[in-house]
């Protein structure tokens, strides 16, 4: 193969292949360490049972597997954990990125002041540690201290608060419209560099044709972003179903009342690493790490199979 | 996120290894979850061991309670674990014996200041090698405000009777919080509530020791009853309590808002530092019974890393830790933890005097989930946290709670299968 490198920067093909792998390697070594081995790692241990009476580790197959689906003793939390899941999921879905949208689109409406100052207050929360976030909620909910039940009976709501964070029916909602409250920035900013990236002409074409700002946005606008909207929508899926550090953070790891935030990623943390009395069991814990990452897996193949190759792109 | 958190944990452990390799040189290194006490340590317990031992540095690396169990495994794993181990009691602890990561430590001298019983969080269970040194027990019972309980012309409750009329009385007065318990946290519901009321049910050491042997089920009354017990308190909880933290039940009682608190003695030195006038009295027992009950639970050890540099500096500090004038350091350093060595102890606070004097009136015993029943899965421990939360929520009747836990012992411990 005659090389066109050499041929403008004068560079030797040995040379070449050495600047390759110098700047290859720092990325392929910390990617190979950090998330292929561990990755392959959890895999394998999935496949071992360890035996405390022989203090050894026997290869089982997909036993552990099997244990995890039909035993009802880690089936019932399991599946309890991926229907949370879906919930956390479905909320950010439906709550997280309408708003985030909308935030977009508002923050591009050509006549709008303060912009970069909305912009920065929107994604501060983003920046902040869970564990500030999940203290700070967990003050302003506060049934004894909180500002949540003043701020209702001011307006003579008063009767409409409860302990939410403390109640099986409530706990999972409230967590999940606080991590909605948190991220809210990321689909805004995506979803705005991308309507930034919309030609003006466009615009102006539209608003010839008789279509008001709305109409514009609609029609022109919303077709164009539908790309990024399917980005936001995966990224979305991928954090919510590797999500553990909010609920852990304000409920630990019981995830309760009856676990009723408990999602996979606390499941997983209390099972590898055990709680209180429990121990640890790295067999168990990795077998529903390789769930966790088969589920995210199988989400992430269906849209790159099923939406995004029917997703049309358009070029300026 | 969750990679985000192992990689935390990673850089973590890189950073100890880092911190370790710096502290070997002929330094001892104190692994604990006590990060509350670390003051005490650094001022009060290390410096006296020093006066002693001046050779010996020690240095006390404490890591927050939640994270202690997972993160010394891995330390242990990885071979960068500190000397001394503080040991958290029974089987956590053991099985870090059981991985060669526990040195025995049954030729320490003294050891012979330490009873069988003490000794039993941190035996073998053929009972004949100790590993770690017991260091000090908590007991439950509650604390109330001396203060209020004048102001509403109170007494302490002797029965389960006169406590729910002191509390009846608390309510009806509407000024203050009548019991201070939270259910959010889900442990003080299982550790405050059911391990503290009910020995006096069970009938502390043999009803423990029943369910070891599989001669009662938590279905039978002495368990059924205590959950009906704990089911009666939550109208004389405070507004919200099912979404109350364990700091936010600390915080209603430490500002004097709350009457009676369901207390672990290890509260004792909190509510010290916010000046509350405090007095304590046992859990009460139900009408009819003789003898009292009171939890008086081993719940803190320390022993050596089997792979430390330094066996021999560490097998001197543990030694001065089973001395007598470690315990007396202890046991007024930290009111609230009781020494568990033979020696004659005197305590300076009132209030953990008055928990430590129900020793000798009652008979003690140690949670029930603690010995042998937690091996399996489902785990009894994380049951119990969940169902007694549930029984003081209302979500739960006694009944259905001790069915679930008697289903799951039944899963997988064969004494309980008959």
């Amino acid at each position: 193969m005659s090389s066109p490198h050499s041929a403008i920067v004068g560079m030797g093909r040995a040379t070449y292949l050495r600047l390759l792998v110098f700047f290859l390697a720092p990325a392929a070594i910390v990617y190979t360490v950090f998330s292929i081995y561990p990755l392959l790692a959890t895999i394998f241990n999935s496949l071992y049972l360890y035996h405390s009476e022989t203090k050894s580790y026997d290869y089982v197959g997909l036993g552990n597997f099997t244990t995890l689906l039909t035993d009802t003793t880690w089936s019932v939390p399991f599946w309890n954990a991926f229907r949370n899941n879906l919930v956390f999921f479905a909320i950010h879905m439906s709550v997280q990125n309408p708003i985030g949208l909308a935030l977009a689109a508002m923050l591009s409406l050509p006549r709008l002041r303060l912009r970069a100052t909305y912009r920065t207050l929107i994604f501060m929360p983003t920046m902040l540690s869970v564990v500030i976030i999940g203290f700070v909620w967990q003050l302003i909910l506060s049934p004894l201290w909180g500002i949540a039940k003043l701020f209702l009976q001011t307006f003579g709501l008063g009767f409409l608060f409860a302990p939410w964070l403390g109640q099986e029916g409530s706990a999972l909602i409230t967590i999940s419209l606080i991590s909605v409250w948190q991220f809210v920035g990321i689909p805004m900013i995506l979803i705005y560099t991308a309507l930034l990236a919309i030609p003006e002409e466009l615009i102006d074409a539209a608003t010839v044709d008789g279509l008001n700002q709305f109409q514009a946005f609609v029609w022109v606008k919303l077709p164009l972003i539908l790309p990024t909207i399917g980005l936001v929508s995966i990224l979305t899926f991928v954090n919510n179903f590797n999500a553990f550090d909010l609920i852990y953070a304000m409920k630990g790891a019981l995830a309760g009342p009856n676990f009723s935030a408990d999602i996979m990623g606390t499941l997983f943390y209390r099972t590898f690493f055990g709680n209180q009395l429990q121990l640890g069991n790295a067999s168990m814990g990795s077998t529903i790490a390789t769930m966790m990452f088969i589920i995210i897996l199988i989400g992430v193949m269906t849209y790159l199979f099923v939406i995004q190759r029917r997703m049309q792109r358009y070029s300026f | 996120m969750l990679k985000t958190g192992l990689k935390t944990m990673l850089l973590a452990a890189v950073a100890m290894t880092a911190i370790a390799g710096a502290a070997s040189a002929g330094k001892l290194t104190i692994e604990s979850w006590r990060n509350d006490d670390a003051t005490i340590w650094k001022e009060k317990i290390i410096p006296a061991f020093m006066a002693k031992y001046p050779d010996i540095q020690v240095e006390f690396n404490p890591t927050a309670p939640k994270e202690y169990n997972a993160a010394l495994n891995a330390r242990l794993e990885g071979g960068t674990a500190g000397d001394i181990i503080t040991c958290r009691p029974f089987d956590a602890s053991l099985e870090l014996f059981n991985k060669g990561h526990l040195a025995p430590l049954n030729d320490l001298p003294s050891m012979a200041n330490f009873s069988d019983v003490a000794k039993s969080a941190w035996t073998t269970d053929d009972g004949k090698t100790t590993f770690c040194v017991p260091m000090g027990s908590v007991i439950h019972g509650f604390i109330y405000n001396k203060d209020i309980f004048k102001e509403l012309g109170l007494s302490e409750p002797k029965t389960e009777e006169e406590f729910l009329a002191t509390l009846d009385k608390i309510k009806a007065n509407g000024k203050y919080v009548p019991l201070v318990l939270g259910t959010n946290d889900q442990w003080e519901a299982a550790t405050m509530g059911f391990q503290n009321i009910g020995p006096n049910y069970w009938k502390g050491e043999a009803g423990r020791k029943a369910l070891i042997d599989g001669t009662a089920k938590f279905t039978d009354a002495p368990y059924v009853d205590t959950f009906k017990a704990l089911a009666k308190w939550a109208p004389y909880m405070g507004d919200g309590y099912k979404a109350q933290t364990y700091p936010d039940s600390q915080n209603l009682f430490g500002l004097g808002k709350g009457a009676i608190y369901a207390a672990g003695s290890w509260d004792i030195s909190t509510f010290r530092g916010q000046n509350v006038p405090m007095g304590a009295f046992k859990a009460p027992p139900p009408a009819g019974a003789k003898d009292c009950y009171i939890s008086d639970h081993t719940d803190i050890g320390i022993g050596m890393n089997a792979k430390t540099p330094n066996a021999a500096d560490a097998k001197v500090f543990l030694d001065w830790i089973g001395s007598e004038e470690f315990a007396n350091i202890f046991a007024n350093a930290l009111p609230g933890f009781f020494p568990l060595s033979s020696a004659k102890v005197t305590i300076s606070d009132d209030v953990a005097q008055s928990f430590v004097s129900w020793r000798g009136q009652c008979k003690s015993t140690i949670r029930n989930s603690y010995q042998i029943l937690s091996r399996g899965t489902p785990n009894l421990e994380n049951e119990l946290w969940n169902v007694s939360a549930q029984v003081l929520n209302g979500t739960m009747t006694p009944d259905a709670a001790a069915a679930q836990l008697e289903d799951g012992l039944k899963k997988w411990y064969k004494p309980h299968q008959k």
